[in-house]
């Protein structure tokens, strides 16, 4: 299997070769939703065969690379289109083919009837293609190739209702926050090279040669640069503070689409990046740090703003945002195989309560449509007691709330707690830690007030949306509730292969596959840890902590939204500021605006009215203008006359005369 | 035959010029036909070119006749192509059946000058990048400044009486400039002929080599365009009809980034090595301006042009950081720019066509109305923008990792953040004329692309493509010509001192010389490497 994995990015090319050129023509749905979701899941069925042959190595043997064939060699350079299969990839094209073709199916249903059908199946498929580069790229730059492919799709599907302002003005920014991100990358790609190359002489942008050579990076300094670099990218990629703001504008995008791309894979690329490179990371103390800190702001920033959305995906999109997030935070404190088990669980439940949204949405705009309504089928204050209208969506939909709430015994309670944990007693950061883990658990809270806040808005209560339209709100089709469920099942059950040690239950399967990624990172972290001890004690304390502070989250929000639903009102009027602060996304945007935007076209045009046209021309111009003054002044001397002429001619010949004689 | 490849194949347009003059002027048809006839041949016979290029440093299908010889001075004939010229020569001949078929509707008045005009200005570019004499290259240097002039001051715009005169009479200051400087190194070089190969050994004294530098750099500056000689640019563009901007934009501007690799630089190692600092501050300069500028623009054509100067700018960094990437980078660079930018300018070309405007604000959401043209618009827009898989990533991103090596390393941080800019200008100008409702009545009944146009863009969709995934053999070919020719320009001490080891050197190069007196070792001026 292993020498066939490059048909795994193959596939979903083809899809996107045949629904792209020919789509159009076939125009049979069915044709079309099942090419797209075929090719897929034969990915999926590849990367089972390459997951399976992985078992079946020793540990410490599972680790292959595959030069598919030459690309950029120039001089020293030197980047092949190669693949690196490892646990970690193998992970993470398991959840992007698995999760993949569990969306495509989706899709087929959610999709029914737009125009551009086939546009976007063929998108999709292009984006798995560039996302399974990304995470199977064995040098940096076939990363990039994906890391810049999947911004392209997302911008192509974000974009997808291009005729909506909003639509492509949300698509444009992504691509251009991806971009600032981008820049980060390309600058930490190249100090990385340079370091090495110019004191090593290696000059490798492979994986696997810098990991072997990884002993010589010194701890702090250049690394320091490059590794922040990165970070920079992730933090485009990935939606954190600062470069956050484009996904949830991203909810322009067809529901399947968020669901994919901005919430189960392509988001979480800056966390796999941070893994794929956490023997550098680790190099840098510093970085750490920020990466923690960026994350547990983020995490508490975005989980904030999503008490105060009103829209259902916008909710969701904060969320994301949030949980991406807790998953730095735990790359930033050293829990590498943490940060990439909550990616994974996330995974599952974050998709599931996307394509549950896009259910309801599907449902609502269905109803609305039959009644020729144009309310807004998005807005969770026209939903309510939807739970009788389609019960598997609200099922799945509250199983996986459960589990991004933290609810013991759901796969997100496993991941998220693991990363409490090491964000208390991991030994980098010293003080921070404690605050690390502070953060964390408030963020938490605020994860299970929001979430419920909108379980109890959407499926609970009475029924806001028009009485007219309520007999035409229906459970959606199976091949809509197929994927919830099988999601939603995983949602629950994803989290017993990375159980805690401490529970005893069970070994971490998870975090074994990944130790033989990680273990030499976490052998340079040694260098400046301070190991300390903590009980089982501590350990079962701080859990049943965290519990608490989930249920506490769920009785406010129940408190607020079930039963006394004049809390909310009161509350924002009580603190109008506050509310309007966060509904508003504290000003982000309009401060992005502020500092850069306008800046920029005001300097642009400044430099092309005031510099281009003003001064080079004038400059240009004004030379044209002294040579035509000069010509017409000459052009004076000639008259036409003859007797001016002789007159000239005499007093040249006098005048040369006059030369000689006086020499 | 084949040892006159290269004659054959520059002055066949000459050919169809002929033809031409034999054709009615009222009859159209005829006169597309024989001129997209003789472009095509002379791309068909650049194929063997193409095709027998052996991949090493030397010069190739050389051809040299005795020209003229009038009292000290001594011309000749002297042409032959390495991998420094073998890509544009092919660019060129690639490139002009594109731009002869994009003008089948766009000119209807005196089609037979027209035409006449760009086959003439043809053997012009071609004879420019073969020649190895430099009084030939002049010459060629010249001839395509006429056609030119003619193309934009006959069928352009309103305002081309300016534009042309802005045009020519910068290109003129340059190249007179030039034409001295070509003068006395003639004469610094003792009796002989204007053969390029022999001024490469000079050793010339510094403050000589500075003069000289400066002349050559400041005509090809112009050329390039470099800030702050660009202001022409986008004047010429804006008023040039669409083939006159394709090759303006594809293969003209080459020109001078080509003469800083083939000329200044090799010619003048110490003077350029001194400049280098200046040269990447104005490239550097170039590429954060031309992009502001860019994105403020309400003309589509003239953000091309402004784009234009961003990406050569890049080309400049990338020559200028004298390592296998970087002029490698700024090679590719350049066959990127003349695809992705020759493609843009036949995309506002076509849009020009329908609608006779090119401002931003009388468009919007033609995908609807135009979906071909929008998905082949957006494919270029990301190729402008150097998407990793499209040809402009593998030339910018050799360029800044080249130059990140470089001494120059500073100036790629900045340089990089070109990328974010790009995607700003290019990626707002497709919003507004692509997205968005179609409100604009006129704009409701606007055609797709016909099948002449998509197969103008086909050949150029699938280079964007071809060099974006498989650019090794347009790398492996130019790489030792690139190689040789760093070498010659990288006089640094310790590499003179080295310098009789190394294998390659053009006969007749004086080695093991010191570097010119008055050169310290690690100029101040220049940023310390490492």
């Amino acid at each position: 299997m292993f020498e066939n994995v490059w048909l795994i990015p193959l596939f979903p090319l083809i899809g996107f070769l045949i629904n792209g050129f020919f789509g159009k023509k076939i125009k049979n749905e069915a044709v079309i939703g099942g090419i797209g979701t075929l090719m897929i899941f034969l990915s999926f069925l590849v990367s089972c065969g390459v997951l399976m042959q992985l078992i079946g190595l020793p540990a410490e043997q599972r680790v292959f690379e595959k030069v598919v064939f030459p690309w950029i060699h120039c001089g020293n350079f030197k980047a092949d289109m190669a693949f690196l299969i490892d646990p970690l990839s193998a992970v993470m094209i398991m959840v992007v083919t698995g999760v993949g073709s569990l969306i495509h199916l989706y899709s087929i249903g959610y999709m029914h009837g737009e125009e551009g059908f086939y546009r976007f199946f063929a998108y999709l498929n292009l984006f798995c293609m560039s996302m399974l580069l990304l995470v199977l790229g064995s040098n940096m730059l076939v990363m990039f190739i994906g890391w810049e492919g999947v911004g392209l799709c997302s911008y192509l599907l974000i974009g997808y209702y291009f005729e909506k302002k909003s639509a492509g003005d949300a698509a444009k920014k992504a691509f251009v926050m991806n971009r600032v991100g981008d820049f980060g990358f390309l600058i930490g790609l190249f100090t990385l090279y340079w370091w090495f190359g110019s004191n090593h002489n290696i000059w490798t942008i492979n994986f696997v040669e810098i990991k072997a050579a990884s002993h010589l990076l010194p701890y702090g300094g250049v690394v320091t640069i490059a590794t922040l670099c990165f970070f920079l990218g992730a933090t485009g990629k990935s939606a954190q503070l600062p470069l956050y703001t484009w996904l949830p504008d991203a909810m322009e995008g067809p529901t399947p689409v968020s669901a994919l791309i901005h919430a189960a894979t392509m988001v979480t690329a800056g966390v796999y990046m941070i893994g794929r490179m956490s023997f550098v990371f680790i190099k840098s103390p510093e970085t750490m740090m920020v990466v923690a800190v960026v994350g547990a702001c983020t995490a508490i920033f975005a989980a904030t703003i999503g008490t105060a959305q009103n829209d259902i995906k916008r909710v969701l999109a904060y969320s994301t945002v949030s949980q991406l997030g807790f998953m730095f935070l735990a790359m930033g404190v050293g829990a590498f195989g943490a940060g990439i088990f909550h990616l994974m669980t996330h995974a599952f439940f974050k998709a599931c309560l996307f394509l549950g949204s896009g259910s309801v949405i599907h449902a609502m705009h269905h109803a609305l449509h039959h009644g020729h309504l144009h309310d807004d089928a998005q807005d969770m204050r026209n939903m309510g007691g939807l739970k009788k209208y389609m019960p598997i969506t609200f099922l799945t939909f509250l199983v996986s709330t459960i589990a991004i709430a933290g609810i013991p015994g759901f796969s997100g309670f496993f991941s998220k707690d693991e990363i409490l944990w090491q964000a208390f007693a991991n030994p980098y950061h010293g003080g921070l830690n404690i605050v690390l883990w502070g953060i964390g658990c408030i963020a938490a809270m605020f994860t299970a007030f929001y979430m419920f806040r909108l379980v109890f808005m959407t499926f609970f209560g009475e029924c806001r949306i028009n009485p007219k339209v309520k007999d035409h709100l229906h459970e959606s089709p199976l091949v809509i509730t197929i994927p919830l469920m099988v999601l939603g099942f995983l949602a629950v059950v994803g989290g017993y292969i990375g159980m805690p040690k401490l529970m005893g239950m069970l070994p971490n399967y998870f975090e074994h596959w990944l130790d033989p990624v990680f273990e030499l990172a976490n052998e340079y972290g040694k260098e400046y840890a301070h190991v300390g001890h903590h009980t089982h004690a501590l350990e079962w304390g701080l859990m049943g902590l965290s519990v608490v502070i989930a249920v506490i989250g769920i009785t406010i929000a129940f408190t607020m939204y079930m039963a006394n639903n004049k809390l909310p009102e009161k509350f924002t009027s009580t603190f109008p500021a506050l509310h309007r602060a966060v509904y508003n996304k504290w000003y982000m945007d309009e401060l992005y605006d502020f500092l850069f935007v306008n800046p920029c076209k005001g300097f642009g045009n400044l430099l092309w009215k005031g510099f281009d046209v003003v001064v080079v021309d004038g400059i240009v111009n004004g030379v044209g203008k002294i040579f035509m003054g000069l010509s017409a002044g000459i052009r004076g001397l000639q008259t036409g006359y003859t007797h001016n002429y002789a007159l000239g001619m005499t007093l040249g010949a006098v005048v040369i005369v006059a030369l000689y004689i006086f020499r | 035959m084949s040892d006159m490849i290269i004659t054959l194949m520059t002055f066949s347009p000459l050919v169809g010029v002929l033809l031409l003059f034999f054709i009615p002027k009222d009859s159209h048809a005829l006169l597309r036909g024989v001129a997209i006839a003789t472009t095509v041949v002379t791309f068909l016979l650049s194929l063997p070119i193409m095709f027998g290029f052996v991949t090493n440093a030397e010069f190739q299908f050389k051809e040299f006749y005795p020209w003229i010889a009038a009292g000290p001075f001594q011309m000749n004939y002297n042409v032959g192509i390495d991998g420094i010229s073998l890509w544009l020569v092919i660019l060129t001949t690639f490139t002009m059946p594109i731009a002869v078929l994009s003008t089948w509707t766009a000119v209807e008045t005196k089609v037979k000058e027209y035409m006449i005009f760009l086959l003439l200005l043809e053997v012009g570019m071609l004879g420019a990048f073969v020649a190895l004499d430099m009084f030939l290259f002049y010459i060629f240097w010249e001839l395509m400044l006429i056609p030119m002039y003619f193309i934009i001051g006959i069928w352009g715009g309103k305002n081309r009486v300016y534009a042309t005169l802005k045009f020519f009479i910068y290109t003129m200051a340059g190249s007179l400039l030039m034409l001295i400087a070509i003068i006395v190194l003639y004469f610094k070089a003792g009796a002989g002929d204007f053969n390029l190969l022999r001024f490469y050994g000079l050793n010339l004294p510094l403050a000589t080599q500075i003069w000289m530098f400066l002349a050559f750099a400041f005509a090809f500056a112009i050329k390039v365009p470099m800030f702050p000689f660009h202001t022409w640019l986008p004047d010429a563009h804006t008023e040039a009809p669409t083939a006159g901007s394709v090759i303006l934009a594809a293969i003209l501007l080459k020109m001078g980034t080509y003469g800083y690799v083939r000329f200044a630089m090799p010619l003048f190692p110490e003077a350029s090595e001194k400049f280098t600092p200046l040269i990447a501050t104005l490239a550097v300069i170039g590429i954060i301006y031309a992009s502001l500028v860019a994105m403020v623009q309400e003309d589509v054509k003239k953000l091309v042009a402004y784009s234009s100067v961003a990406h050569l700018g890049f080309v400049m960094l990338g020559v200028f950081a004298l390592n296998q990437q970087g002029v490698a980078g700024g090679m590719l660079q350049m066959l990127n720019h003349g695809i992705s930018t020759g493609a843009l300018f036949l995309i506002v070309g076509f849009i020009y066509e329908r609608r006779h405007t090119r401002l931003i604000t009388d468009f919007g959401g033609l995908s609807k109305q135009m979906p071909v043209f929008a998905t082949i618009f957006m494919i270029v827009t990301f190729s402008s923008i150097g998407l990793p898989g499209t040809n402009g990533f593998v030339g910018e991103f050799l360029v800044l990792i080249g130059s990140f090596e470089s001494k120059l390393r500073w100036y790629t941080v900045v340089a990089s953040s070109g990328v974010i800019l790009s995607a700003v200008y290019m990626l707002w100008v497709f919003q507004r004329v692509m997205f968005g409702e179609l409100n604009n009545p006129k704009n409701k009944e606007l055609k797709d692309l016909n099948a002449r146009e998509v197969a103008i863009m086909v050949p150029l969709l699938v280079m964007i493509f071809v060099m974006g995934l498989y650019p090794k053999p347009f790398i492996d070919r130019m790489a030792p010509s690139i190689d040789k020719m760093i070498q010659i320009t990288k006089v640094k001490p310790q590499v003179a001192l080295q310098a009789p080891a190394l294998p390659v050197m053009p006969a007749g190069m004086p080695m093991g010389q010191p570097a010119v007196e008055g050169m310290p070792a690690g100029h101040p001026a220049m940023p310390v490497n490492k």
